[in-house]
């Protein structure tokens, strides 16, 4: 074999070696990973996506920190039966402006990628606190203190900003109004006028059954509340979207 | 020893801590901070204690340098129990959720930290050691750069206790076995370039001609990793003097590059790295070539080329695009060649003593370690098929898969070499007890086929139940029913990971003992003994 033979010139040179194996390791993601970056047809053309308001960044923020995402999907497949038990399949557009994303990989609670709208806030809030109070098969941790916590937010615009920074189009009105926002949207005596035509479709009002304050029971809800809401089925072609 | 300049670091960084503690924009990073300046100013205070003003014993620079791999061993085993400890936890919480203590100790904060210490800490420690033990013998050389092993082992460490408290803090970029945030992130980038150069520099000033096969597999593990990592944790801190970070990519982009991260998680720390584990410790204990030159070389080049392309088949039927899931399946379907052209390398390597695995416990241990890497190489490519994949996603079965190749294929092989090295990193002349290596065997492997059953069963349940239809149409089962039906397997699941961990307990024990000089006083196993073979008899001839 003269091919194996040539071997011993990488075997006695430890910078070759190096060199040959990070090259051969790179190929795959080049070929995968670059293409979803350039070709028009990886995110499907939708209507009504929009980046998150600032009090469900927070919400999808608590939602990250306490790990939901290790037994819940955000990610319906195009099979007979998800569709019917969790909706629409998900689309890549659905996740477009999730840095980073909450696909998940494992259900050992059902999918929540279109949880949005389906459940009332009070159940939300109940079945946070005590899941096995609505739902007696479930082997959720609990999640009451969630409701005590007062949301502790200095500054939220340089969320926005970081969002801003890898992509996110958020304009400089709604990065202004960050903290504003974040207030306003649980806070049922507030004028959330331009909230809502900042972020159209946002849930407002309180959430957690405690109007007195903002806590991070009411972010959570908010998320959770709006997930596969967005983009507005009527206008979309199916038949467009394979690829 | 005077350690000088390392205290003066130390004590600067510790009081960095303090500073970023005060400062810092969020609980849980000002939390994360005082825990970073308690173990800083820990380790300053140990050095302190350890000064001492005669000068230093020359070193021997012939001699090779053990000492960050004594230190590197133990690691090793302590952080294998705390990582198999709290896999236990957590599969008892999945099967009494009462046991969830909220916030610190629930579910969701307490499986990063199973799956970083039993993946990074216990073999991320068993790599780091095994693969600085290796590469001084197979080269002949003393670790490169003097005090760099003991910077990149402590470094490591730090690394590991900051990932596993940020994950109580509530601290994680939620990205499955990268989960540690920007600034953790970073120092492990700092450590394992450091760790390259420990490596590289070792195998640079070789006094052996050829680099022997056990490197090259090390080597495309950092290089590798180094690659990975720094991708697929590239994000924008909303602020550096808090803990939350946004990642550069979003959506499709962004899982893939988590799963090609994921994957080569799996295919380069847990598979390459304990490949070389395998070229060195297998020879060793068996005491026989490595059976086929040849067969290292094409699968050596053919499993780093085709274990990158692999990731997109954690992401079938999902918002990426068809082709690279096609693409994704194609090669890891072509992955399981060269996979199995290392198990039969490695099993090969025992022709001509096959006896050992009778006698020896320790050969024993790692040739089921071979055989599960065998068969989790072979049930990975066929769970990458979109139509299995259409079934097992989401369910226990990957769960039970992950197992079979970390509990049988890293956990097995791992132990097998620390019951190699220990020995000689202490001058000891043999192991505390070779009847206790042999109830590890027995409860670790029993434990794993317990384990794995229980996932077989409730995943492929799972999936079942999620898609069965009656007669009228109707989807048959609410989530909730498939939930409750779990519950038997999550106890079996439990039940078989004590066991596992019950088995490490006694190699811990038996490590212990071995540091420390004893000897059990015990019968040899059956077979380890030559029996009295009479002189054949001239009649026979």
């Amino acid at each position: 074999m003269g091919l194996i033979s040539k071997h011993a010139l990488i075997e006695r040179n430890a910078t070759l070696l190096l060199a040959g194996s990070l090259l051969v390791v790179t190929i795959g993601g080049i070929v995968e990973i670059a293409p979803l970056f350039y070709l028009d047809n990886t995110i499907e053309k939708v209507d009504g996506m929009r980046p998150y308001s600032p009090l469900e960044l927070v919400g999808r923020n608590i939602y990250v920190r306490e790990g939901c995402y290790l037994c819940h999907s955000q990610m319906i497949r195009p099979f007979r039966d998800e569709v019917e038990r969790y909706g629409h399949y998900s689309l890549a557009a659905e996740s477009m402006y999730d840095h980073p994303f909450q696909w998940g990989s494992k259900r050992t609670g059902p999918d929540l990628a279109r949880v949005g709208d389906r459940y009332s806030n009070e159940w939300h809030t109940q079945h946070l606190t005590n899941p096995r109070s609505v739902v007696p098969e479930s082997i959720m941790p609990s999640y009451g203190f969630l409701k005590d916590t007062p949301l502790d937010v200095k500054d939220f615009s340089t969320h926005l900003v970081a969002n801003a920074d890898v992509g996110v189009p958020y304009t400089p009105d709604m990065i202004a109004n960050a903290n504003a926002d974040l207030k306003a949207q649980a806070d049922p005596a507030a004028d959330t006028t331009d909230l809502e035509k900042r972020y159209p479709k946002a849930k407002v009002g309180d959430f957690d059954a405690n109007p007195a304050e903002v806590t991070e029971m009411d972010a959570l809800v908010a998320y959770l509340q709006m997930l596969g809401t967005l983009v507005d089925f009527k206008t979309y072609d199916d038949a467009a979207g394979y690829r | 020893m005077k350690f000088g300049t390392e205290i003066v670091a130390l004590s600067l960084f510790a009081f960095a801590a303090v500073v970023a503690a005060g400062f810092g924009v969020d609980a849980p990073f000002r939390q994360h901070m005082w825990v970073l300046f308690f173990v800083l100013a820990g380790f300053t205070a140990i050095l302190l204690r350890n000064i001492d003003l005669k000068p230093a014993a020359p070193i021997d620079p012939s001699a090779y340098m053990d000492g960050p791999i004594r230190y590197g061993t133990i690691a090793t085993v302590f952080w294998g129990v705390v990582g198999m400890l709290v896999g236990v936890v957590i599969a008892l919480q999945l099967a009494y959720p009462d046991l969830n203590i909220q916030p610190r100790f629930n579910f969701g904060r307490l499986r990063p930290l199973h799956t970083s210490a039993v993946v990074f800490a216990f073999g991320g420690n068993a790599l780091l050691c095994t693969s600085l033990y290796v590469v001084q013998r197979t080269c002949r050389a003393r670790l490169f750069g003097g005090n760099l092993a003991w910077f990149v082992f402590w470094g490591y460490q730090l690394f590991i206790v900051m990932a596993a408290t940020g994950y109580l803090l509530g601290i994680t970029e939620s990205r499955e076995y990268a989960e540690p945030e920007w600034y953790v992130d970073i120092w492990l980038t700092i450590v394992w370039v450091a760790y390259l150069i420990l490596f590289l520099g070792t195998i640079l000033k070789r006094k052996e001609p050829h680099i022997y096969v056990a490197n090259w597999f090390y080597l495309s593990f950092i290089v590798t990793i180094a690659m990975l990592h720094v991708v697929n944790n590239l994000s924008m801190p909303a602020s550096f003097l808090g803990s939350k970070s946004y990642s550069a990519f979003s959506g499709v982009q962004d899982a893939l590059t988590q799963w090609w991260y994921g994957h080569n998680a799996v295919g380069f720390f847990l598979t390459a790295g304990f490949l070389g584990m395998m070229y060195y410790f297998v020879p060793k204990q068996a005491n026989r070539p490595v059976y086929s030159y040849r067969l290292s070389i094409i699968h050596f080049w053919a499993l780093i080329f085709l274990y990158i392309w692999a990731g997109p088949h954690h992401l079938h039927y999902t918002a990426l695009p068809d082709w690279a899931q096609t693409l994704g399946m194609a090669f890891s379907i072509m992955l399981w060649m060269p996979s199995w052209g290392g198990m039969i390398n490695g099993l090969m390597t025992l022709s001509g003593a096959w006896d050992k695995i009778r006698t020896d416990p320790i050969i024993r241990m790692m040739v089921a370690a071979i055989a599960f890497y065998g068969m989790s190489t072979f049930e990975g490519p066929m769970m990458s098929i979109k139509t299995v994949n259409s079934l097992s996603h989401y369910t226990d079965w990957t769960i039970g898969h992950v197992h079979s190749g970390a509990l049988g294929w890293v956990g097995l092989i791992s132990f097998g070499a620390i019951y190699y090295m220990v020995p000689k990193l202490w001058n000891r002349e043999r192991l505390y007890s070779l009847r206790l290596v042999t109830w590890h065997f027995w409860l670790a492997t029993l434990g794993i086929v317990v384990y794995a059953a229980a996932m077989w069963v409730s995943g492929i349940m799972q999936g079942m139940m999620w898609r069965e239809y009656d007669e009228q149409g109707f989807l048959v089962y609410s989530f909730a029913e498939s939930v409750a039906a779990m519950h038997p397997y999550y106890l079996m699941r439990a039940i078989g990971g004590a066991m596992y961990l019950s088995g490490a307990l006694i190699m811990a024990w038996n490590i212990t003992m071995t540091i420390l000089g004893r000897q059990r006083k015990e019968q040899p196993l059956p077979g380890s003994v030559s029996a009295y073979q009479p002189a054949r008899s001239q009649t026979w001839a």
